[in-house]
């Protein structure tokens, strides 16, 4: 998992607690660092086909699942870090943005750092999966009912009934309560205290 | 791991028209940099302050066309430091195709690979050998060599530089080489040109086992920041100050 990614590297955890043998690298985590070759080693071990899974977001997603990192509306972002080679290398890339807007999910990015063929497009709002052969995203669920289509400023397929998300279950919400919480408040405090209210 | 006292030092001196490479990312010490308006130029694959948000004087300069940024991506700049330890002209690097980053790159060509029997384009990137690496380091011995730890992008940047400048958390006595335990987080003095004792010299930064980051200065100057006016208090507060060392002990 990248930095600054409270979000994903809950779901993770959460996946590791139900499959323990789930090999989680944090690029985040302070202590304890699984790379021992400097900052190249995460990007030489996804050269080498040995990533399964990595998350990326974007300032703007494009409807054809570009991203850019780099600059939209005048205003200058930090850049485009790993995502322009993990994109393409990584065999499961997961897009993630908990803005749904028509601010972030736009007809077309300003600047492309990085396109590739993504497993899932994941906002605040909706899931959508990635038609490769089209090229364009579908709509699998919304998380509350709305009209998702206009806060979202691109087309994509999709019944405009479309289903829900299933909400966690009582023995998933146990786990992101226990001890998910606990390992994700070692690494993102304030995310922990925000939404867990642990100190 | 980044000097920090040396950037406050080169800011305090009023140098002019820097050209700063990230490896493979930028933070504080640029943002420091760039808004004291030391620096003409920025290769990186981004300039963030981490957790702590966007790099606001970055960003300003950059949108106000103060500051050239050259935008590239983590692996490539690993890849054009390696070429010069090497000394290779290029290094081939899989991925980035498609990105809007090639074009703004003449460093950067794709070409067919010359070993595939079908089309197979992929990436290559020019040798970048960076005139200066300057970093922090855990120690420095007798002997002029210094210790890094698992950092080992450090190493790289300091065989591809013409000449490394390392400050040092603490002085140690002897030959680390001669320690099995602790050569492997070397970097021989062969490629160090020269040193300098800076007690917590990464601060705000932190280094790892000895000092963690410093979350609420951090948070603090990304909060001044965002203002020239805040930017120039925090610099007459932490920077331009007479006090020898402007971190808390």
């Amino acid at each position: 998992m990248g930095a600054a990614s409270p979000i994903p590297a809950t779901g993770v955890f959460l996946h590791q607690q139900k499959n323990p043998s789930l090999r989680v690298s944090r690029l985040h985590k302070r202590q304890g660092n699984p790379f021992t070759e400097g900052s190249r080693e995460l990007f030489d071990l996804a050269g080498q086909g040995r990533i399964d899974l990595f998350f990326l977001g974007g300032a703007q997603i494009d409807g054809e699942a570009n991203i850019n990192l780099v600059r939209a509306d005048g205003r200058r972002f930090p850049g485009s870090f790993g995502s322009a080679f993990m994109y393409s290398v990584v065999k499961n890339v997961i897009l993630f943005r908990e803005e749904h807007s028509t601010r972030v999910l736009v007809p077309k990015v300003e600047f492309i750092s990085a396109r590739g063929d993504p497993a899932a497009l994941l906002t605040g709002k909706a899931l959508f999966s990635w038609q490769k052969d089209k090229r364009r995203f579908r709509l699998e669920s919304v998380h509350e009912p709305g009209d998702i289509r206009k806060e979202t400023g691109f087309s994509f397929d999709g019944s405009h009934d479309s289903a829900l998300t299933p909400p966690p279950s009582a023995d998933e919400l146990a786990l992101l309560r226990g001890p998910v919480a606990k390992a994700i408040a070692a690494d993102y405090p304030d995310f922990a205290k925000r939404v867990w209210g642990i100190n | 791991m980044p000097a920090m006292a040396v950037v406050r030092a080169l800011i305090l001196q009023e140098k002019r028209d820097l050209r700063l490479l990230g490896v493979p990312v930028l933070g504080l010490c640029a943002d420091l940099l760039i808004g004291a308006g030391c620096v003409a130029e920025v290769h990186s694959s981004a300039v963030s302050l981490g957790e702590a948000g966007l790099a606001p004087r970055f960003s300003e300069a950059v949108e106000n066309n103060r500051v050239k940024v050259v935008d590239a991506t983590c692996p490539a700049v690993h890849t054009a430091l390696q070429a010069t330890e090497k000394g290779v002209p290029f290094m081939p690097l899989r991925g980035v195709l498609g990105s809007d980053l090639i074009k703004d790159r003449p460093d950067w060509k794709v070409l067919q690979n010359p070993f595939a029997g079908k089309e197979d384009p992929i990436l290559f990137v020019r040798a970048i050998e960076p005139d200066i690496a300057l970093f922090h380091a855990r120690w420095a011995d007798e002997a002029g060599n210094v210790w890094v730890g698992r950092r080992r992008e450090l190493a790289t940047i300091a065989h591809a530089a013409k000449q490394a400048f390392v400050t040092y958390e603490e002085p140690k006595p002897g030959d680390m080489l001669e320690d099995e335990l602790l050569a492997p987080g070397v970097i021989s003095a062969t490629y160090i040109t020269a040193t300098a004792h800076a007690k917590r010299g990464a601060w705000p930064l932190g280094i790892a086992g000895v000092y963690d980051i410093d979350d609420a200065h951090l948070a603090h100057y990304a909060k001044e920041a965002r203002t020239r006016a805040g930017f120039e208090r925090y610099l007459d507060q932490f920077v331009c100050t007479t006090a020898k060392n402007s971190s808390p002990a």
